[in-house]
């Protein structure tokens, strides 16, 4: 058996976990619509969800960048007062702060993906539960108990599958935010204190030739940075004088 | 045979396309049981690209599905997660 037959069949038994069936089927018609309204609101609140995760990862963006740019002053300042090493130590944290940086972009682009995903199905949803609306009355003014039963079946598992589908992103969406929250915490701490994390901005590849490699790259480009800063910095001197 | 694509919507899905992902499908439940995350993603949005080369159903349509294929951005450990999870 391939994965999606095995997929439709885990699938189906969420289905029948989300619409409830009634003794009447009027009444399970009532039910699910209920149900369909309900998730509808659901869907609402996890899109709200993802917008304030993305602010505020958005907010620890911007005081990143801040940071940066007070490294990069300080930088400056101690190339002006003839301080190389405490020049490369703020460039040293300045390079983990734009490692952050770019860490967190790729996690707001995430996000910004989960919200357009779980828009584009509350559409969807809305449009859905529209049809069942319709088809629910239609059903129940030409009402006799057998007929309804089987037009009930299509529009009930059809909708079913639907919901359980919202379910499942909703759960995705809620375990990348509930997953970034610690990392948004860590992240907190680096822009308060950057030096506290320093070791972090270069975590361990369990291969410790890798790790010096690695350590070799990150001073050597830090090196780099304090260079061109110097000769940047030379300049503007030179135009000064 | 309408086949649903996981965060996306239902298709309708027939003749040669449909048995040429019913041959990956059993690919991908190889790679899966493999834990091969390469050929799994490969192999997830090759069939969800074939599913979308057929007929879109309208949101409105209420239709049960044949089959259903997982949102293509799904992880080897979440398509794991999926089939141990009971519910």
């Amino acid at each position: 058996m391939g994965l999606m037959a095995r997929v439709s069949t885990i699938f189906k038994s969420k289905v029948n976990n989300v619409l409830d069936r009634a003794e009447d089927p009027r009444e399970t018609l009532e039910y699910s619509y209920q149900k369909q309204v309900e998730q509808l609101q659901n869907i609402r609140r996890g899109i709200a969800e993802v917008v304030t995760s993305k602010k505020r990862l958005e907010l620890q963006m911007a005081r990143l960048q801040q940071s940066v740019a007070q490294q990069e002053d300080n930088a400056r300042d101690a190339v002006r007062a003839n301080r190389d090493d405490l020049a490369q130590e703020a460039l040293t944290r300045k390079q983990a702060l734009e490692s952050q940086i770019a860490a967190l972009q790729t996690q707001i682009d995430d996000l910004a993906r989960e919200e357009a995903r779980l828009t584009d199905l509350q559409q969807k949803l809305q449009t859905k539960v529209e049809a069942f609306r319709t088809q629910k009355e239609v059903i129940k003014a030409q009402y006799s108990a057998a007929q309804a039963q089987v037009k009930i079946g299509e529009a009930f598992t059809g909708l079913g599958e639907d919901m359980a589908d919202v379910n499942m992103a909703l759960q995705r969406a809620q375990d990348k935010t509930e997953s970034l929250k610690a990392r948004a915490a860590a992240i907190d701490s680096l822009a308060e204190n950057p030096a506290f994390q320093l070791d972090s901005a270069l975590p361990s590849s369990g291969d410790s030739i890798r790790d010096e490699l690695n350590k070799l790259k990150a001073s050597s480009s830090v090196s780099e940075e304090l260079a061109k800063l110097k000769a940047e910095m030379g300049q503007g001197q030179g135009e000064n004088s | 045979m309408i086949v649903r694509i996981l965060s996306e919507g239902q298709y309708r899905v027939d003749g040669d396309t449909l048995e040429e992902i019913k041959r990956l499908d059993d690919e991908l439940m190889e790679a899966l049981t493999l834990d091969d995350a390469d050929r799994f993603h490969r192999l997830l949005n090759q069939v969800a690209e074939l599913v979308r080369s057929g007929q879109a159903l309208h949101a409105e349509h209420l239709t049960e599905s044949d089959l259903i294929l997982p949102a293509p951005d799904t992880t080897l450990e979440e398509a794991k997660r999926l089939f141990n999870d009971p519910a």
